[in-house]
């Protein structure tokens, strides 16, 4: 139960303060049980972007721990800063007007945000990994695939290129495309959607990262290829133990794929939990409303649930809590405090006032 | 380059398919055939040219097209076609050094001016507008003047002034180009600006740069022979288009034949250039290609 980060009594307060982390942070390398550490820790990072309108606090407070060889799924919708998050991972959000204001991001323990160029460039890629939504543009139009792909093989593992070739033709047969000589031939154009989408896994999955960013991998595909990509992500994650960070706004696509879930909401998660207890039992109003709105094969009602209002621009988030204002449930300290992430059983973590230790009893809400 | 060599058939296939989009546009048609005549002319000059082009025979001097002098004589008696024929050489040898130099320099300026941004993106570019702002006939002028009289600093001068009409071009479609999702996996894979520059953005550009280069090449040919219209590019007795023009202007009231055959060669070279530039454009756009 290594990811519910409250677990064991600490409290990972999101706040716009300095609040020092380090207390947390300094004892994973030191941890005696390194192997059940994380293979990723997120704490307390939060990123502003300099924008006409203000400052947008994009990500705020967040905390999320990613296990070895699992797959961890981020769900939130458009412009919670899923995306935002995932790049701040790489770091690859441009800078300006984008900025990491605080937090770490331990990779085994080492700040990837302390790393200098060259050693950024020798995590890219070879520990952390990404794949991208729009497949029809993640490839360069004016190379063959074989060429790009023995490009990225090569250029982390000493090869020549007969051998990268062989590691090339190995990946794409275990991508379950056939006649993968002939798609080394290929360029991209020739290439459809879902093939592309399963030529980048096979190129990214071929340096054998420790961690694959999956941002939104499926979204462009239609149904049928979206499900065989999935069976494919999930059947490699486990053959090479990669753990994998899926971004979705897809709640199919977590049940069908995750482990975990950690739900987003505006800049920061508010909900995290195992999948299947997140789908019995959401805590989170805001979880509860995203689940209710799932439409239902025997419901009676015509009429989809929604939640209320629409998501604040990130230039004007409301003080406290930032779902407030969209809450049924809200009460006075939503306004004005901000709910810590905390544990509410051994794999459940949630944000919110409801079930903040003291009060959780008095104002537990009603199914 | 790895895919040349993996697969000749492939790329083959690629530059059959230009040439074949090419040769159904008739003004491309054109335009190939001028240039390719140009060609053949100044690598056989040699062979072909009747006459020496510097031999002087005071004896035939200026006289009218004739059978034995299909274009006429200068006033040194040299027959003004084995000239031009030579001349060929000088004036495509200048377009092709001209664009090399600056197609290859703008180009990598461009590209990286366009993928780093920020502030190189600004004190580079401010550079080139710099450069631009002046107009090109002029400046070319003014540095072949400084440089002194000579075809290699002729060359220089009009390279110079060339490179920001590539770098301008080049770094506008790698600020397109950055934008792409293949330049960010290339990044989050580990490659560094360099390489992303060489593998990715200037390779997305090159189709744009061949179509300037075509285009830049008539004009490049244009103000070199108007500097050694002006005496500061080729030197006589160099067969130089622009400098025959330039000596053919005294006689022009009597012996019309001396500057015009020249100043005509000059006018079809660059309408060739300008066409086939025109037709490449049109064929190499990929929203239309595929």
């Amino acid at each position: 139960m290594c990811w519910i980060p409250g677990y064991g009594g600490e409290r990972y307060a999101p706040t716009r303060g300095k609040r020092d982390v380090t207390d947390t942070a300094r004892r994973i390398p030191q941890d005696g049980t390194k192997s059940a550490a994380p293979l990723l820790r997120i704490r307390d990072l939060a990123v502003q972007f300099e924008t006409r309108q203000g400052l947008a606090r994009v990500l705020e407070g967040v905390n999320l721990d990613i296990c070895r060889g699992e797959i961890a799924g981020l769900v939130g919708e458009t412009g919670c800063g899923k995306s935002v998050l995932a790049r701040s991972i790489l770091r690859i959000i441009p800078q300006p007007p984008g900025r990491i204001s605080q937090g770490r991001i331990l990779l085994d323990g080492r700040d990837l945000l302390q790393l200098s160029a060259a050693q950024l460039r020798r995590v890219r890629g070879r520990e952390i990994s990404m794949i991208f939504q729009e497949p029809m543009t993640s490839l360069n139009p004016v190379f063959t695939v074989g060429n790009q792909m023995q490009e990225i093989v090569r250029l982390h593992q000493c090869m020549d290129r007969k051998e990268a070739r062989a590691v090339c033709l190995d990946m794409l047969a275990q991508v379950n495309l056939p006649d993968a000589r002939e798609i080394l031939r290929k360029y991209p154009h020739e290439l459809s959607g879902g093939m592309r989408q399963r030529v980048m896994i096979a190129m990214e999955l071929s340096c054998h990262p420790r961690l694959l960013i999956a941002d939104e991998p499926t979204t462009a595909l239609d149904v049928t290829v979206q499900g065989q990509v999935l069976t494919i992500l999930k059947t490699l994650a486990g053959r090479h133990q990669v753990s994998i960070l899926l971004i979705t706004h897809d709640m199919g696509v977590v049940a069908q794929l995750c482990d975990r879930v950690a739900v987003m909401y505006a800049g920061q998660i508010v909900e995290q939990a195992g999948v299947e207890h997140l789908f019995a039992h959401p805590a989170h109003p805001y979880t509860r409303g995203l689940i209710g709105a799932i439409p239902s094969l025997e419901g009676e009602s015509a009429l989809l649930q929604t939640i209320e209002g629409s998501v604040p621009p990130p230039t004007q988030v409301p003080p406290g809590c930032r779902f407030h204002p969209r809450c049924p449930h809200r009460f006075s300290p939503c306004s004005r405090e901000v709910p810590p992430l905390e544990a509410i059983d051994s794999a459940h973590a949630v944000a919110c006032h409801l079930f903040a230790s003291r009060q959780g009893a008095q104002h537990g809400p009603a199914d | 380059m790895p895919a040349a060599a993996v697969e000749p058939s492939r790329r083959f296939r690629e530059i059959r398919l230009t040439t074949g989009i090419l040769a159904r546009n008739p003004s491309a048609l054109a335009g190939a055939v001028i240039i390719g005549a140009m060609l053949l002319t100044a690598l056989l000059a040699g062979v072909l040219a009747p006459f020496d082009p510097i031999h002087i025979s005071l004896a035939d001097r200026l006289q009218p097209p004739s059978a034995a002098h299909l274009f006429g004589t200068d006033e040194m008696g040299r027959d003004i076609l084995s000239r031009i024929m030579y001349g060929a050489r000088i004036s495509l040898r200048i377009g092709l050094l001209v664009v090399a130099v600056a197609g290859g320099l703008g180009t990598v300026i461009g590209a990286v001016s366009g993928y780093l941004g920020r502030w190189a993106d600004g004190v580079i570019m401010r550079i080139m507008d710099v450069i631009l702002s002046f107009p090109s006939l002029v400046l070319a002028m003014a540095l072949a003047a400084a440089l002194g009289p000579s075809l290699t600093n002729a060359i220089m001068a009009v390279a110079f002034v060339m490179i920001p009409k590539f770098a301008r071009l080049v770094r506008g479609e790698a600020l397109a180009v950055r934008e792409k999702q293949f330049v960010a996996a290339a990044r989050i894979s580990g490659e560094g600006s360099l390489s992303i520059i060489r593998r990715h953005i200037i390779p997305n550009c090159l189709n744009s740069v061949i179509v300037l280069a075509t285009l830049a090449m008539g004009e490049t040919i244009l103000i070199a022979a108007s500097l050694s219209f002006i005496g500061l590019g080729a030197q006589p007795p160099s067969p130089e288009w622009g400098a025959m023009v330039s000596v053919g202007r005294k006689f022009i009231m009597d012996q019309w034949w001396y500057a015009t055959f020249p100043g005509l060669f000059i006018l079809i070279t660059v309408i060739g250039f300008n066409i086939l530039g025109d037709a490449l454009r049109d064929v190499l756009d990929p929203r239309i290609r595929r």
